[in-house]
């Protein structure tokens, strides 16, 4: 049971918590803003190039108010931000809302869809693993999900593609859309690049969730579990696995917010129209507000999503929540 | 160095252990000696342009350009260790001095320097690779720089935390009673006891950089064509893959079995040193 003063305790652990991913963010704004007001030139020159002269540029740097000095600058943007303004685009003369809105719907639609199938098959996989440990299923599952661990993500597309799009010729090897396609034609295309990321990340929480099952199955609590006659299949999922997944909710976060930052490399194998992709394109543009924009989207989900995994962790372990409350 | 001759025998005992080292070795050598080995030169296009699959000739087969593969896979990987293996040294240098002071110091300093690294670790890194890359120019210093920093980051962490289970023990203890300076203390006291862990670190970040920089090369960041790399001629072979699968396969079998011995060596050094291999994502 939770009593008042324990209550009182994970409150005020949680604002605290909340405010330091505030000032995390705050702190990711500013450095992001100076990494990029550090780089040689600004945003109009690394645009315009060879034509960065005279009136062009100065046009240029009037209309994204590059005349102003940085901190009223920086002052600026973050004023925007805070009222979800992010700016405009150089290259793309529009609202960055209108150029990262749906590229960051598909790069989510891809990300949820990897973790939905992936997570729960790693956690399955990993609960098997332990099960059977030291056996030759462990050996076969660990190595296969270590295998495509190690290796470049960008080879496991290439593999895949060459295996179901060149020679068995059953899913599309690289997707054509519109980046505004509609759900269920985005849905059609994105087998072979949900499978590639699937296959990366199986491996971290598959090994993870062996691990600390193995752990909780060696413990005393699962003994005399056995020991009373408890089934099998009660005694692994009902009381052993939660237990076990306790240390891997952080892990299970961060590859969320691993796919959810638009996987570069993935997105870019597949023509895939996600944020991802879009900041590769953006950094070759040259398109410098938009990196920003999509550099400081992309800390807002780590850093959100650690905070949740942080708090979920917090709520779920005894152990933590009541660690000093005791006087 | 009896120490490192014992934990060598160790790893090598192991045939896990065994293979990663080999691998490695292989690669590693390769990367010095190709220049004279290889059979052809790597940008000379062979006339017969249609001619692109393997034969006794050409093992690989050529490229669309009419380059031989085999030639290109061998020299492919000698930008890529030149430059992860120096960026490793320097991503492990400051991130072990900075993290071990931090540890040391604790209190103010020490929140700050974690909040810092917390913050950094919040910014996509690829995002600020592509970034300098494209504004400084993809030269091997530039490379070997910003990898190098990027990568520090994580092993503060490291670092403070291994060194935080040393301060308290006596021998730290009576080196400060003694009044050694703090560097003489984190150097020659505190290191050698956690060399251990920062080994085992330094092996995995390795393999993570070899990554960040085939990706690099891969997306046309890494390494300037003709320069033959891994990376990127996969990239271009890809496009080609329905008329043409087979200049994409020695590239592909050379990086990952050069990412796969490292893995297994790291793996290998963990298990030896009594250490449990951190269930990290590569950053």
């Amino acid at each position: 049971m939770v009593n008042g003063q324990e209550l009182s305790y994970l409150l005020r652990l949680v604002i605290q918590r909340i405010f330091a991913a505030f000032v995390t963010l705050g702190v990711v704004s500013m450095v992001v803003f100076a990494a990029i007001e550090l780089l040689p030139g600004d945003a109009c020159q690394a645009f315009l190039g060879q034509m960065a002269q005279g009136q062009r540029l100065a046009n240029c740097r009037a209309e994204h108010q590059l005349d102003k000095s940085p901190i009223e600058r920086y002052g600026i943007w973050a004023a925007g931000l805070a009222q979800g303004d992010l700016g405009n685009s150089i290259k793309r003369s529009k609202p960055l809302e209108e150029v990262i809105g749906p590229r960051f719907r598909n790069t989510v639609i891809l990300g949820l869809t990897a973790a939905g199938i992936g997570i729960p098959l790693a956690i399955a996989l990993g609960v098997i693993a332990a099960w059977f440990r030291e056996r030759k299923v462990d050996f076969w599952i660990s190595g296969v999900a270590i295998f495509f661990m190690t290796i470049p993500d960008f080879i496991t597309g290439t593999l895949l593609i060459s295996l179901f799009s060149v020679w068995l010729g059953w899913l599309p090897g690289i997707v054509i859309m519109r980046v505004d396609a509609p759900i269920t034609e985005v849905f059609s295309q994105i087998g072979l690049p949900v499978l590639t990321l699937m296959l990366v990340m199986i491996a971290h929480i598959m090994r993870m969730v062996r691990s600390s099952m193995i752990d909780v199955l060696a413990s005393e609590f699962v003994m005399m579990a056995t020991l009373k006659g408890l089934p099998r299949w009660r005694l692994l999922l009902l009381h052993a696995l939660p237990n076990a997944l306790l240390p891997a909710i952080n892990l299970i976060a961060l590859n969320i917010a691993w796919l959810m930052g638009g996987v570069l490399v993935v997105e870019v194998v597949f023509n895939y129209p996600g944020i991802g992709r879009l900041s590769v394109n953006a950094i070759a543009d040259r398109d410098l507000p938009l990196v920003q924009a999509i550099a400081l989207l992309m800390a807002a989900i780590y850093v959100s999503l650690n905070l949740l995994a942080d708090l979920l962790t917090l709520m779920l372990s005894p152990k933590l929540r009541t660690q000093r409350v005791q006087p | 160095m009896s120490g490192a001759e014992q934990t060598m025998r160790l790893v090598l005992r192991s045939t896990s252990g065994k293979v990663g080292v080999a691998l490695v070795i292989f690669h590693i050598v390769l990367a010095i000696v190709s220049p004279w080995v290889v059979p052809y030169d790597f940008n000379a296009q062979s006339e017969v342009l249609e001619h692109m699959g393997p034969s006794l000739a050409h093992w690989g087969g050529l490229d669309t350009l009419g380059r031989d593969v085999f030639t290109r896979t061998l020299l492919g990987g000698r930008e890529a260790l030149l430059v992860t293996i120096f960026g490793t040294a320097i991503a492990m240098v400051w991130g072990s001095l900075f993290g071990m002071f931090s540890g040391f110091k604790g209190g103010r300093t020490d929140e700050f320097m974690m909040r810092a690294v917390d913050t950094f670790l919040a910014i996509p890194f690829m995002i600020l690779l592509l970034l300098v890359i494209a504004s400084f120019g993809n030269s091997v210093i530039v490379l070997m720089l910003t990898l190098g920093f990027l990568y520090g980051i994580g092993v503060i962490r490291l670092a403070r935390a291994a060194t935080l289970g040393e301060v308290t023990k006596d021998y730290v203890l009576a080196a400060q009673a003694r009044g050694e300076s703090v560097w003489v203390i984190l150097l020659a006291e505190i290191l050698p006891n956690i060399r251990d862990a920062l080994m085992v670190e330094a092996a995995m970040r390795w393999s993570w950089m070899l990554l960040a920089f085939s990706a690099l090369s891969f997306l046309g960041f890494g390494v300037t064509p003709p320069t033959p790399d891994w990376g990127l001629m996969i990239a271009n072979a890809r496009i080609y893959m329905p008329l043409a699968p087979w200049p994409v396969l020695l590239p592909m079998i050379a990086l990952s079995s050069l990412i796969i011995g490292i893995n297994l060596m790291a793996d290998a050094l963990a298990k030896s040193l009594g250490l449990d291999r951190v269930q990290r994502m590569p950053l």
